[in-house]
C-alpha cells in the first residue's frame, strides 16, 4: 500500500483547483474549466489548466500554426497529395532553402520563397513566445531566468537560419526545413567545413551538452536519495540546512571532495544548459565567416594530434602528371 | 482491469521497440580494424550477410580455353569489325561466352543474330559490338583501376541482357508544380543514395559531366573556396553511392578527420579516384554516343541511355566478384591478340559516333 510521504509521490492528492494568484490589472483573466488527469499526475501535477494564452500567446501560436501549414502542405504537394505516401515518407521530405545561386535576393515562392515565409513565420512566432514567457514570468513576480535559457536556444536557431546565411550572402546556406533532410545538412554542413568536431565552441557546447546531462543525473539522483530526510523540501534547506541537505553534501565531499550547495547546484544547471547552445551558436557563427575548415585551422594551431602512417605514403592523383581529369 | 491495460501497454511498448529497430542489421557483427588505433578506421563485416553476398558472386566456369592457330575470324566471317585480330576458335569461343553471360536463355545466338549472322539489323548487335571494344578498353587503358584483375561482360551482365545496376538521368518532379515549391531533387527515399534525402542524381552532375566532386575548402581561412553546402550534399550522395556498391564504410578509403586530405587515406581512395574517371570516359564515350542505336524502350526519361556506376560492376562487393579474375581466362577480351598484325590503334576514348549506328538503322532512328 503506497502512503504519502513526500511530494515524491506515487500517491495523487485531489483537492479543488486552484487558480493562482491574483492578476495585475489588464491581464486576461484565468479561464475555467480546469480538471484533473490521473495519467498525467503520474507524471507531473494532475491538475490541468487554468491555461493563460494572452494576445501574446495567440499571436505567437497563429504565426506558428502559418509556419507549420507552409512547411507541412508543401511536403504535402510534393507526394502529390497523397495522404498514405505524406506518412511513409515524411521523415524524408523537407522545404528546402534557395539554392545557393539566388543569394540574399527574395525568391520565387516555388524557388525557395516559401522556405523565406515559412523561416519568418516561425521566427516571429519563437520571438512572441519568449517575450509571452518573459512576461508571464514578471507577471507572476518571478526571476526571468527560463525566458534567458529559452532565448539562449532562439539564438543558436537563429544563427542557423538567418544570421549566418546573411554573413555568407546566401540563404542557400540555411537548413532545410524536414527530418532527415537537416540532419544530412548538418553531416555535409561539417563535411564542407572540414569537420566541425575540430571547432573549439562545437567542442564546449559538447561538453556543456553532455555537462547538463550529467549535472541532472546528479542532481535529480542527490534529491531523490535525501528526499526521505526532507532533502525534497530544497529552498528550505537552503536556507536552514537539515540533516538532507548535510547528507547529500557530505556524500559529494566523501566522493568526489566537493559539493555544489543546494542553491548553487541550480547555477550550475542553468549555466549548462544555457551556454550549450549559446556557445553551438557561436561556433556555428565562425563557420564559413572566419574559418573555412576546421582541420586544416587545428593543424595549424597544433590541437589536431598527428598519428603514424600505416599505410604507404598516398598522393593526389590529380597532381600527377598527365593524370585525367 | 488495471493488469489488462498494464499488459496491452507492455505490449504496446514492445511493438514500438520492435518497430524502431527494424531496419537495423541482426548480429553477429564484427570489425576489422584497418587504420591506426584509435583512428576508428575498421570495417564492419557480417558474416552472416557476406555469405549471401559471396553466394551471389561466384565466377562461372570458364570456357575451355580456343586453340592458339587456325585461320583468322575475318577471314572467316563477314563484317567483323573490332574481332578482327581472333582465329575462328577464339572467336567462336567469345561468342558462346557471351551468349551465356548476357543473352537471354530463350533467344541465345538469336538476341543478336538474325538468320544473315553477318547483319547489323539488329540493335543488340551493334551495342554488343561496340560493348567489346569498352572491355577491351577497360582492360588496356584504365589499369590504374581494373589492375590486372580486369573485367569481362559477366562484371556487370551477371546472365542480364541489360546490367542489373545501370542508370539514367533522373530530373525529378517536373515543374507542373507551379508554386508549390521543388524538391532541390533531394528528399526522396531513394536507393541510389543509400536511402538518404541526399540529392538522388548525384551520378549526372559528377560521373557524366566532370563538376568538381572535391567540396571541402583547401585552406584554414576563408578566401578560396566558394563551394556550398548543396554541393556539399552532392558529393556526400554519391559517397553514400559508393559505400553502397562496394559494401563498404567511408574509412575504406577515407581517415574521417579529414576526408579531404590525402596523406591520411588509405591507398584505396586512389583506386577509386581512377575509377570515377573511368565511369565518365565510358558513360560519355561508350554509353551515351549509342543513344541512336537503342530503341525507346532502353531509353530514359529524357531519352537518355542506361549509364554506368559503381554499383554496375562492384554490385556490393569492394571487388568485383571478391577480385577473382575472369579476364585471366579470356584473353581475348583483354586486348588485341596478335599485335603484330595490324598497327595497334589505341581504343579510341573518342570513337567517331557516327561509324557506331549502320546506315541500315539510321535511318529507322
Amino acid at each position: 500500500m503506497a502512503e504519502y510521504q513526500n511530494i515524491f509521490t506515487r500517491v495523487q492528492v485531489h483537492a479543488p483547483p486552484y487558480l493562482g494568484v491574483p492578476l495585475p490589472r489588464g491581464a486576461w483573466g484565468r479561464q475555467k474549466p480546469v480538471g484533473f488527469n490521473h495519467l498525467l499526475g503520474r507524471f507531473g501535477d494532475a491538475q490541468i489548466g487554468p491555461i493563460y494564452l494572452g494576445t501574446l500567446g495567440l499571436m505567437s501560436l497563429i504565426c506558428g500554426f502559418i509556419a507549420f501549414e507552409i512547411i507541412g502542405l508543401n511536403m504535402f504537394a510534393s507526394v502529390h497529395w497523397n495522404p498514405v505516401q505524406f506518412v511513409r515518407q515524411l521523415p524524408w521530405l523537407a522545404l528546402e532553402p534557395p539554392a545557393p545561386s539566388n543569394g540574399l535576393h527574395i525568391p520565387r515562392l516555388q524557388d525557395g520563397g516559401w522556405w523565406l515565409m515559412a523561416g519568418f513565420f516561425l521566427t516571429t512566432s519563437v520571438l512572441l513566445w519568449w517575450l509571452r514567457m518573459y512576461r508571464r514570468a514578471r507577471a507572476l513576480g518571478m526571476g526571468s531566468h527560463v525566458s534567458w535559457a529559452f532565448l539562449s536556444a532562439i539564438w543558436l536557431m537563429l544563427v542557423l537560419g538567418i544570421i549566418r546565411p546573411v554573413l555568407m550572402g546566401s540563404f542557400g546556406e540555411a537548413v532545410p526545413f524536414g527530418i532527415f533532410p537537416h540532419l544530412d545538412w548538418t553531416a555535409a554542413f561539417s563535411i564542407r567545413y572540414g569537420n566541425l568536431f575540430y571547432n573549439p565552441f562545437h567542442c564546449l557546447s559538447i561538453a556543456f551538452l553532455y555537462g547538463s546531462t550529467l549535472l541532472f543525473a546528479m542532481h535529480g539522483g542527490t534529491i531523490l536519495a535525501v528526499s526521505r530526510l526532507g532533502g525534497d523540501r530544497e529552498l528550505e534547506q537552503i536556507v536552514d540546512r537539515g540533516t538532507a541537505a548535510e547528507r547529500a553534501g557530505l556524500f559529494w565531499r566523501w566522493t568526489m571532495g566537493f559539493n555544489a550547495t543546494m542553491e548553487s547546484i541550480h547555477r550550475w544547471a542553468w549555466w549548462f544548459a544555457v551556454l550549450c547552445p549559446l556557445v553551438g551558436g557561436i561556433g556555428i557563427l565562425l563557420t564559413g565567416t572566419v574559418v573555412d575548415n576546421w582541420y586544416l585551422w587545428a593543424v595549424k594551431h597544433h590541437v589536431a594530434p598527428m598519428y603514424p602512417h600505416v599505410f604507404p605514403p598516398v598522393i593526389d592523383p590529380a597532381t600527377l602528371p598527365g593524370a585525367p581529369k | 482491469m488495471k493488469s489488462s491495460i498494464d499488459g496491452s501497454i507492455a505490449r504496446l511498448v514492445l511493438l514500438a521497440g520492435l518497430v524502431l529497430i527494424a531496419g537495423c542489421e541482426r548480429p553477429p557483427v564484427e570489425t576489422l580494424q584497418g587504420g591506426y588505433r584509435g583512428t576508428a578506421m575498421a570495417e564492419i563485416i557480417n558474416p552472416r550477410l557476406d555469405a549471401i553476398k559471396a553466394a551471389a558472386n561466384v565466377v562461372p566456369t570458364p570456357i575451355p580455353a580456343a586453340p592458339a592457330d587456325g585461320p583468322l575470324a575475318s577471314s572467316v566471317y563477314q563484317n567483323i569489325q573490332v574481332l578482327k585480330d581472333l582465329n575462328v576458335a577464339q572467336f567462336t569461343r567469345v561468342m558462346l561466352a557471351m551468349t551465356q553471360w548476357v543473352a537471354p536463355p530463350d533467344q541465345s545466338c538469336n538476341y543478336c543474330h538474325g538468320a544473315n549472322m553477318a547483319s547489323d539489323d539488329r540493335y543488340t548487335k551493334v551495342v554488343a559490338r561496340r560493348m567489346l571494344q569498352m572491355v577491351r578498353h577497360l582492360n588496356t587503358d584504365w589499369k590504374d583501376h581494373v589492375g590486372s584483375t580486369g573485367v569481362t561482360c559477366y562484371t556487370c551482365h551477371r546472365g542480364n541482357a541489360v546490367p542489373k545496376n545501370v542508370w539514367f538521368t533522373n530530373p525529378g518532379e517536373s515543374s507542373e508544380t507551379g508554386l508549390i515549391a521543388g524538391n532541390a531533387g533531394q528528399n526522396k527515399p531513394s536507393a541510389s543514395v543509400g536511402l538518404s534525402s541526399l540529392p538522388y542524381d548525384p551520378f549526372t552532375r559528377l560521373l557524366l559531366e566532370d563538376k568538381n566532386i572535391r567540396v571541402i575548402s583547401e585552406d584554414a581561412l576563408p578566401g578560396s573556396s566558394r563551394t556550398s553546402i548543396k554541393q556539399a550534399e552532392g558529393t556526400y550522395a554519391l559517397m553514400m553511392h559508393f559505400s553502397q556498391s562496394l559494401g563498404v564504410n567511408c574509412t575504406y578509403c577515407h581517415n574521417t578527420r579529414s576526408f579531404a586530405v590525402w596523406d591520411a587515406s588509405t591507398p584505396k581512395r586512389t583506386t577509386a579516384w581512377y575509377g570515377i574517371r573511368m565511369a565518365r570516359d565510358l558513360n560519355n564515350n561508350y554509353l551515351t554516343p549509342l543513344k541512336p542505336v537503342f530503341p525507346e524502350h532502353r531509353l530514359g526519361i529524357l531519352g537518355d541511355v542506361a549509364k554506368v556506376n559503381c554499383a554496375t560492376c562492384h554490385q556490393g562487393v569492394f571487388k568485383p566478384l571478391y577480385g577473382e579474375s575472369m579476364a585471366k581466362d579470356y584473353p581475348e577480351l583483354v586486348g588485341e591478340m596478335h599485335p603484330s598484325e595490324p598497327p595497334a590503334t589505341p581504343p579510341a576514348t573518342a570513337a567517331p559516333t557516327a561509324s557506331l549506328v549502320p546506315a541500315s538503322m539510321k535511318s529507322s532512328n
